[in-house]
């Protein structure tokens, strides 16, 4: 149950920075069937513990001789009576009490140490934070039973005061919350400007900290009653709980006894517990979902609307897939490429709009455009590694005489990284953290050209001195965060021609580096390009990029194509305003506004694939 | 590395000593007259007085404690109370039936759990929800349930598997495998509902990540790149799951040996908390701080291989 709590605790966090905020979050909630099942249950529970003197004229630890183990549905003992004579239904619901109560002394006791220890750690860090950091982490490496053990070692048999040790015990998972969420808050600016000023750290603190840790607190909660009411079980099975008060546990104990001459005693004590349980797990993630989808889908109920009308409006016919294609030697052939993505409200957003594009062997084809242009996509549509949710269609896409859409994913997969590379944009991110440099250049020449792996070291080594790299045996057996970024994308030069691919994609091959090594790595790139006759489609923004090495430039806006022309043509003579609005503003370096927005745009470019 | 491994057993040490002092005061704080509890209501006064002088507990705390922790230094950590047999020796027998429990169950959660996350990971779709409900609904059924459940089918009516009690490893491995499989079910549930969640999670958010597109550009098949890179890099924060667990495993044994009646570390604890034993229960306390120590110790040792990162730090 402590996991639980500590993983709740880290979800609980992912949603806090977007906590919003009173009704809106709950009609939210009441949207979420099971967690409003759960929440009814729970009322009925209180109710059912408050009337329970009505219930049950029984008192629940009242033993008599004559009625022990007597059957249930019957006027006297509705649902039996137990190993001592003790009636089951006032047990029920007399448990239902303690196990409510039991809820509430946890939640109580973990709230008050973990609220404010988790503020003043968070919010003052230094060495609060490093010794509060300490205890909690000393707290949470303890058994709670064993420990509830020690302590009623020496005070005996008391629900209590176990029910208050296990709200210490479970508290570093409030305070983790809090202190979490205080330092997330720490960060914004208006925390800053409160500051700035002058609002004392208190007033702080409960004017803006405090209502953004309230929603977090509450699905904490949820889940402390749940642990708390099964830790009450487990204390009053073992025997250890007070003895004058009925309880689930007790029943599941007396149960227990009697499991081989009445079974069927299990099952009221049973059903309870898991149920209650359950609700209050349950409930505890219907705020959290409710708080999750907050963001992507709680838009105004016109919104919706406009997105079920958009979704009955025709779509496009599916083109037919043709097997093949085109009589000339062209390398790639793409014709009507589409890519769209849905919306979370069902629309879809169309990223690629139609482009058909051609590339023959030994040739550079540039595809130019801003951020979400489509550039990106059309590059991950040939390589075929388009995000699931993706849809794409094309009249034809088909590489090297060879029709791509029939084909099956594994054939695909053969052909990619050893008849087509790929260099990723940003060189850090995209080598696996947890291997060493040799064994991710080695893994794809094994597998495809199926040499052993001394050679595959070999040829790895090779390839590293090929690249660049003065001293390959070192970056050989380095790990990625060893090595630099320049490094890094030599390496990933190196992956994707280390099969001798006859096309090679490269997805912004320089952005992400810096600009002494840039031109390193386009010489590279052409060096190996002449040396291989490779046909190479690099996917840029940046028209120098263009210009040092492409022989054919296509460019892309909104998704669609607006002009293809050999370089020379392009940078002389543009025909289409975009392009001449785009070379304008990379030529002329002091031009203010597209200038700016074509550089800085692209940087950090995604296209909007997530 | 060698470091790393001698800073982690100190903060252990800080740790057992932190907790095992306040163990030995919280104990003789507060509450009953210890002896009188040992002795029982019908004691004499002086009988009272003479077994406090047997027992040391006329010395002053302090002297008590420094006593107790010059000879747990040493090994030596007293003698019961009740049955004056050496603590050690006692907790040496109760601890092959808790780790046979607890390590079972452990691997058990783990490797079903991994089969179970990595699955929902990579199919999503309905799997994947079933998997969301009923970890919900595991995870709220505490684990003596699982084990009542479980004895009352396997053992009480299709008469499978033994109720009660332990068979050492040595007198009859089946037998043991015998004794242990339906507490080891019963602590696995819970833990293997945590760790499949934990699982999908982590492997969805690594699926997601740049080097796992790169790796599938250099056309490597999709099961190798899961199990080999994705899961090496889920693994971080699974093992943190796994060590949360085995302490979640200890807690639930207690009432899991009481149910199977096995004689194992939360057996003796239970006795011992329920008649004042203390020497015994500062001695369990102890173990048990000890397990949690060495098994951090070994998820860091996992974590540094796993992540080349933190060995450097």
């Amino acid at each position: 149950m402590t996991d639980n709590l500590v993983t709740g605790t880290r979800k609980s966090l992912e949603v806090v920075s977007s906590a919003p905020q009173g009704d809106r979050l709950i009609k939210k909630f009441l949207r979420e069937p099971a967690a409003v099942m759960s929440l009814v249950f729970l009322g009925l529970l209180v109710v059912v513990a408050v009337l329970a003197p009505f219930i049950s004229s029984y008192d629940p630890t009242a033993t008599r001789l004559a009625d022990v183990l007597a059957p249930p549905f019957t006027a006297e003992h509705p649902l039996g009576a137990d190993g001592v004579g003790r009636d089951v239904l006032a047990n029920l619901v007399y448990g239902a009490q303690t196990s409510l109560s039991s809820a509430a002394i946890v939640i109580a006791v973990s709230l008050l140490i973990g609220v404010p220890t988790g503020l003043l750690a968070g919010y003052r860090q230094g060495w609060i934070d490093g010794v509060s950091m300490w205890i909690s982490g000393a707290l949470l490496s303890l058994p709670a039973i064993v420990v509830l053990l020690v302590v009623l070692a020496r005070v005996g048999r008391s629900t209590s005061l176990a029910l208050v040790v296990f709200g210490i015990l479970i508290a570093p998972s409030v305070f983790l919350l809090i202190r979490g969420s205080v330092r997330a808050v720490r960060e914004e600016l208006y925390v800053d400007a409160a500051r700035v000023s002058g609002l004392n750290d208190i007033r702080i603190m409960a004017r803006h900290i405090l209502p953004v840790v309230i929603t977090p607190t509450i699905i904490q909660a949820a889940l402390l009653a749940g642990a708390g009411i099964g830790i009450e079980a487990g204390i009053a099975f073992l025997g250890l709980g007070s003895s004058d008060k009925a309880s689930w546990g007790l029943m599941l104990n007396d149960a227990s006894q009697n499991i081989f001459n009445a079974p069927g005693l299990l099952i009221w004590p049973s059903a309870a517990l898991v149920l209650t349980v359950m609700a209050c797990t349950l409930v505890g993630n219907g705020v959290r979902d409710a708080l999750a989808n907050y963001g992507s889908s709680a838009g105004p109920a016109r919104k919706v609307k406009a997105a079920k009308h958009a979704s009955t409006t025709p779509e496009p016919a599916r083109p037919m897939q043709k097997v093949l294609v085109d009589p000339s030697d062209a390398l790639l052939v793409i014709d009507d490429l589409r890519v769209s993505y849905p919306r979370p409200n069902g629309e879809k957003s169309d990223v690629v709009k139609g482009i058909s594009l051609k590339v023959e062997r030994g040739q550079i084809l540039g595809l130019v455009g801003e951020s979400g242009s489509g550039k990106s996509q059309t590059a991950f549509s040939v390589l075929g590694l388009l995000p699931g949710q993706a849809e794409m269609t094309a009249g034809t896409l088909s590489f090297a005489g060879v029709d791509l859409l029939g084909m099956s994913p594994k054939e695909r997969n053969r052909l990619r990284g050893a008849r087509i590379g790929y260099i990723p944009q940003e060189p850090m991110s995209n080598l696996d953290p947890a291997f060493r440099i040799g064994s991710q250049l080695t893994e794809p020449m094994r597998h495809h050209l199926g040499i052993p792996a001394k050679a595959a070291r070999d040829e790895a080594l090779k390839l590293l001195a090929r690249v660049g790299i003065p001293d390959p045996e070192r970056v050989f057996n380095s790990y990625p965060h060893q090595v630099s970024g320049g490094m890094a994308q030599r390496v990933l030069i190196a992956g994707a021609v280390s099969c001798n691919p006859e096309l090679l994609i490269a997805d912004e091959p320089t952005t992400a580096l810096d600009v002494t090594v840039q031109a390193d790595v386009l010489d590279l790139i052409r060096s190996l390009q002449a040396e291989r006759g490779m046909g190479v489609v690099l996917v840029t923004h940046n028209f120098g990029v263009v210009a040092d090495l492409c022989d054919q430039v296509a460019v892309m806006r909104d998704g669609e194509i607006v002009e293809v022309a050999a370089v020379n043509d392009l940078f002389t003579n543009p025909r289409d305003e975009y392009t001449r609005l785009l070379l304008d503003s990379a030529l002329d370096s002091t031009a203010k506004t597209p200038a700016n927005r074509v550089g800085s745009d692209m940087d950090t470019e995604t296209e909007g694939a997530q | 590395m060698l470091m790393f491994i001698l800073r982690r057993l100190a903060a252990g040490l800080v740790l057992m000593f932190v907790i095992s002092t306040a163990t030995f005061f919280l104990l003789n704080l507060t509450g009953q007259d210890p002896v009188r509890q040992v002795l029982g209501p019908v004691a004499s006064a002086e009988q009272v007085e003479a077994k406090r002088q047997q027992l040391g507990l006329d010395q002053p705390l302090f002297a008590q404690y420094f006593e107790w922790l010059g000879s747990a230094v040493q090994g030596d950590l007293g003698r019961s109370w009740f049955t004056n047999q050496p603590v050690g020796e006692l907790l040496g027998a109760a601890l092959p039936p808790t780790l046979s429990m607890v390590v079972g169950s452990l691997l058990l959660a783990c490797f079903f759990g991994t089969v179970i996350g990595i699955i929902a990971a990579v199919r999503r779709g309905a799997l994947d929800r079933g998997l969301q409900a009923i970890s919900t609904f595991v995870q709220a059924v505490p684990g003596f349930l699982v084990a009542l459940v479980l004895a009352l089918v396997f053992a009480v009516q299709l008469r499978m598997l033994p109720a009660t009690g332990f068979t050492s490893f040595n007198d009859s491995p089946v037998r043991w495998l015998a004794s242990i499989t339906l507490p080891v079910i019963a602590l696995a549930v819970g833990s293997l509902a945590s760790i499949a969640l934990q699982v999908r999670g982590s492997v969805i958010d690594v699926l997601q990540q740049d080097f796992v597109r790169t790796l599938r550009s250099r056309g490597l098949p999709d099961q190798s790149i899961v199990v080999k890179h994705v899961l090496r890099n889920a693994a971080g924060p699974t093992l943190t799951t796994v060590s949360l667990m085995f302490i979640v495993a200890i807690s639930s044994s207690v009432i899991v040996e009481k149910v199977f009646n096995i004689p194992g570390i939360g057996t003796q604890a239970n006795n011992a908390a329920s008649r004042g034993d203390l020497p015994v229960v500062l001695g369990i306390v102890l173990v048990t701080v000890v397990l949690v120590v060495v098994v951090n110790l070994l998820v860091d040792l996992a974590q540094g291989w796993i992540n080349p990162k933190v060995r450097v730090s």
